[in-house]
């Protein structure tokens, strides 16, 4: 009998990351759904002590390996870890973040029990004969198909971070934790870890902002950026965006939003110069209000804004900012 | 050293536009490319080519028109091509084309197997690991980077959300390229010339000696359910004026909102 949906607590360093309590709030509407329980994976190594946290953040059950082999994530012992676990519990679904780790293991653990698995999830739910209807973008994300895995089991999906919101923390929680010993075939262990290095100079993640000045095509230069970065200091915001403005190298890679870079999902998100291709639309569209100024009255990013403003950015974007200084 | 790059054919998903009026896609027109992951793939391949020698193999599976990127493929430099075309392959999701490529693998003699990280019709990032996996191979995923020591040691750099990580292993090994780990070269005009002289073999079901049932639709664990485009949300306001005036309709909006 195949049941209960579990999660893989994605730590790095020790740290639990965010996409884990995500996807523990999303597993416990499943789990309430189907009156199963949410059971969270903690790999990693003097880790034990945070299982109680992650039942206060929706988990009933926390089942916890802890081995050296298990500190810093490397492919081989992580699947022979969660393959023991499957195969010992029997899970119904398996859900892990989709982050460079979660979509090394996810596949590698799929091939291993052979069952199905559904890439970069953005919504899960329940469908009618108690299967998970998982939802992802395809075609750069002009299309959304939803997959089912009926006749395999665990079901597993690897779920984009930033799309899921957390379970209110809730103190007061109760729940069990399992520690387990895994069997580790270590001939298997070919690959050496030799360094991890972490190069990211500002560490501010803008998929844990509250309001995001995202900036396209159309803030040209250095010095629209620099305007940008201006009316964030004054909104307390993060500045974000489009691709083009990474392919023009004004701003790094972990700052874009869309398809290709993160999905955020803001209180307020200001789409300034950004014309709003799909694949852009596809990370941001779900941010609570969207203000979006634009040269070009029929940009498509006004069909997704709640505010739509047909003007030029360099000339109002300052302004703004001295308007909200008052 | 040998070594096989799996690419794939591919819509130009950048390409690809919505009809308004309808909601669908329009296919017509969009050009067919080598999935630029792949690409990469090749180009690494062809650096280790360049500085050891190496024998590059290219394979695809796909429909008979994927041979374009075969030869392309040749064009580029590689020695010698594979198209795994089967109806029997047809419809399959990542874990039976990854069950039909290691098929094909499996008959062959290799150091390094390169994919490209994704294709970007499905961005799953699976096929590779899958194959990884069913070759009883290591595998390091999202690569930058390749170092071979001319022996028998590889040291890679793998990108990460916060930096990079080096990883070593020993050959074979299999891995999956990012776009941002080389810049293909160009294919040159002699290469052009001589890329529909070469072969290009074509291997089907008979050749791969993997069951049936782990092809194509049938040996796929997931199905598609429903597919649809995204409905476009009613149009929030709309205004046009300058700029002062702008501003304090945005103003007026943040604080209607309490955000100020």
């Amino acid at each position: 009998m195949f049941k209960d949906v579990y999660v893989f607590i994605e730590q790095r360093e020790g740290v639990i990351q965010n996409v884990a309590l995500e996807l523990l709030g999303k597993a416990r509407v499943l789990a309430d759904t189907l009156n199963e329980k949410v059971v969270g994976i903690l790999l990693g190594h003097n880790i034990t002590d945070k299982a109680q946290d992650l039942i206060a953040c929706g988990a009933d059950k926390i089942i916890c390996a802890d081995d050296e082999s298990l500190k810093d994530y490397v492919t081989e012992p992580y699947t022979q870890a969660i393959t023991q676990i499957i195969k010992e519990k029997n899970p119904s679904a398996i859900l892990i973040g989709a982050t460079t780790i979660g979509r090394d293991l996810g596949p590698r653990i799929s091939a291993r029990v052979s069952t199905g698995l559904t890439a970069d999830c953005t919504s899960l739910e329940v469908g009618e004969n108690r299967d998970l209807l998982m939802t992802r973008p395809a075609f750069g994300g002009n299309v959304m198909a939803t997959i089912v895995c009926q006749d395999h089991r665990p079901q597993m999906s690897t779920v984009r971070p930033g799309v899921m919101k957390a379970f209110e923390k809730d103190a007061s929680r109760t729940g069990e934790v399992e520690t387990i010993t895994i069997n580790f075939d270590k001939s298997k262990f070919r690959v050496r870890l030799v360094e991890t290095v972490k190069e990211t100079k500002d560490l501010v993640d803008i998929t844990e902002a509250n309001v995001l000045i995202s900036g396209g095509r159309g803030v040209g230069n250095q010095e629209g950026f620099d305007k940008l970065k201006d009316l964030a200091n004054v909104l307390d915001a993060e500045v974000s965006a489009s691709r083009a403005m990474v392919d023009s190298g004004l701003i790094n890679h972990d700052r874009q939003v869309g398809q290709t870079g993160k999905t955020v999902r803001p209180d307020l998100y200001f789409a300034m110069g950004i014309s709003g291709a799909i694949q852009h639309l596809a990370g941001m569209e779900e941010s609570e209000l969207i203000i979006a100024i634009n040269k070009d009255k029929d940009a498509p990013i006004f069909q997704t804004a709640d505010l739509g403003i047909v003007g030029d950015i360099k000339a109002i974007v300052p302004m703004l900012t001295e308007a909200l200084k008052k | 050293m040998k070594i096989i790059v799996c690419i794939k054919q591919v819509p130009d998903t950048t390409e690809i536009k919505l009809d308004p009026v309808t909601g669908t896609l329009i296919r017509d027109g969009v050009p067919s490319i080598m999935n630029p992951d792949d690409k990469c793939g090749l180009e690494m391949a062809l650096q280790l080519k360049d500085e050891f020698g190496a024998h590059v193999t290219v394979i695809t599976m796909g429909p008979p028109q994927a041979e374009l990127i075969l030869r392309e493929a040749y064009a580029l430099g590689a020695d010698r091509a594979i198209h795994l075309s089967d109806r029997k392959f047809a419809g399959a999701d990542t874990l039976a084309t990854s069950n039909a490529i290691a098929g094909a693998l499996r008959q062959l003699d290799f150091d390094l197997v390169i994919t490209g990280r994704q294709a970007i019709d499905g961005d799953t990032a699976q096929v590779g690991p899958q194959i990884a996996e069913h070759l009883d191979l290591p595998q390091v995923s999202y690569l930058e980077d390749i170092k071979f020591d001319g022996k028998n040691l590889f040291t890679m750099r793998r990108a990460t959300e916060e930096g990079y990580q080096v990883l070593e292993a020993e050959a074979p090994v299999v891995v999956t390229v990012l776009s941002s780990g080389s810049k293909p070269r160009y294919m040159s005009v002699n290469g052009i010339v001589t890329a529909y002289q070469k072969e290009v073999e074509t291997w089907n079901f008979d050749n791969i000696s993997v069951a049936e049932e782990k092809l194509g639709l049938k040996g796929s664990p997931t199905k598609v359910f429903k597919s649809f485009t995204k409905s476009v949300k009613p149009a929030g306001e709309i205004f046009e004026g300058d700029a002062k005036e702008a501003v304090e309709v945005i103003v007026n909006k943040l604080k209607e909102k309490f955000i100020i």
